[in-house]
């Protein structure tokens, strides 16, 4: 059984009622992901939760510069799948989307410039890290 | 429960605008809660330590790092799969009158079966949680111990406390598809539902890397 489904919507109020996702513009096509993309997805991440752990126990890895930049971009990537393919915000209304990347990307401005306030992060020369109090 | 949608200027559903509004700013309260714990990182005056051997300069204690990759990986891996099942709990609701011919069509358009395993694999890693938490507490780590203790529970604890109120939604999702049938109307109610157990579940993602591999 395939759910994929493509339709194009006209923009009546009673179709508001049926329509599951609730993005409803004029002759606007949706296409939404089929069981098997849903199976494909789970198998995505499954393997780069693995690779990540695998990394985690391999000392050479730990040790080299890739090491925290590698499992921040599996990190990303895996995020980002769940977003676009379960959280279905690549087949939704540009104002869903907006509501999830605004406040996310201050989110994330926000994480950058604590961690560069409290010494975390440096465009220049990084100190030790001074346990508070010292 | 399928409460009927009002026109809005948008076109779009208040409903679903609602919740992912509510999701933008609950980005911003994880993000400030993991902020706080990488702020704190490695900062500790006192162990146990998440990735460090520590030993006690009072009693000549050793606490070896504190964190437990292996059961972590395995609670990330069962709130994976969670999510896998709610997508498939979605899907089966929108196609409620999709004729099922065969045994594997039943398998995958019953929605009772997958809101239950979603329910269940939340639960599952919550029991994962619980025995992380209290195992912590056995080997000397509670909130109150040192900075990463406090951040670290807290981090944790408000995602726990997340997926529990997810548990409960899935939960009164299920009972609803028992008592009278969920069908496609019902479907914006679900989708609703999962796009919050699926934010946790990418908060999850998030914390899993900060929090335990990163070191």
């Amino acid at each position: 059984m395939d759910s994929s489904h493509s339709h194009a919507h006209s923009a009546s109020h009673s179709d508001l009622h049926n329509d599951p996702h609730g993005a409803h513009v004029s002759g606007e096509e949706h296409t939404h992901p089929t069981w098997s993309t849903y199976w494909k997805v789970a198998l995505i991440l499954t393997l780069i939760t693995a690779v990540e752990v695998w990394v985690y126990y391999v000392p050479a890895i730990v040790a080299s510069r890739m090491f925290v930049p590698g499992l921040l971009v599996m990190s990303a990537v895996k995020f980002a799948i769940v977003v676009l393919f379960y959280m279905h915000i690549k087949y939704d209304h540009k104002l869903f989307r907006a509501l999830f990347v605004g406040p996310l990307i201050i989110a994330m401005l926000t994480l950058l410039a604590l961690m560069f306030l409290f010494g975390h992060l440096s465009f220049g020369h990084v100190g030790p890290v001074v346990p508070l109090g010292h | 429960m399928s409460a009927t949608s009002h026109y809005t200027s948008t076109g779009l559903d208040n409903r679903k605008i609602a919740i992912w509004a509510f999701i933008g700013s609950e980005c911003m309260l994880f993000a400030s809660l993991i902020s706080t714990y990488l702020v704190y990182k490695g900062r500790s005056i006192t162990g146990p330590f998440p990735h460090e051997v520590w030993k006690d300069p009072s009693t000549g204690h050793v606490f070896k790092p504190i964190l437990n990759i292996p059961v972590t990986s395995m609670s990330t891996f069962v709130l994976l799969m969670s999510s896998l099942a709610m997508v498939l709990a979605l899907a089966a609701v929108q196609n409620k009158h999709v004729p099922k011919r065969t045994l594997g069509d039943k398998i995958l358009g019953s929605s009772k079966l997958w809101l239950f395993m979603t329910a269940l694999l939340g639960a599952t890693f919550l029991g994962f949680q619980a025995f992380e938490f209290t195992s912590f507490v056995h080997e000397g780590l509670t909130i109150k111990t040192n900075l990463f203790g406090s951040s670290f529970f807290t981090l944790t604890g408000f995602h726990g406390a997340h997926v529990t109120a997810g548990v409960i939604w899935l939960l009164t999702l299920l009972m609803i598809d028992f008592k009278r049938g969920l069908t496609p109307d019902d479907a914006l109610n679900v989708d609703i539902a999962a796009l919050y157990w699926h934010f946790v579940d990418v908060v999850w993602i998030a914390i899993f890397t900060l929090v335990y591999l990163i070191r």
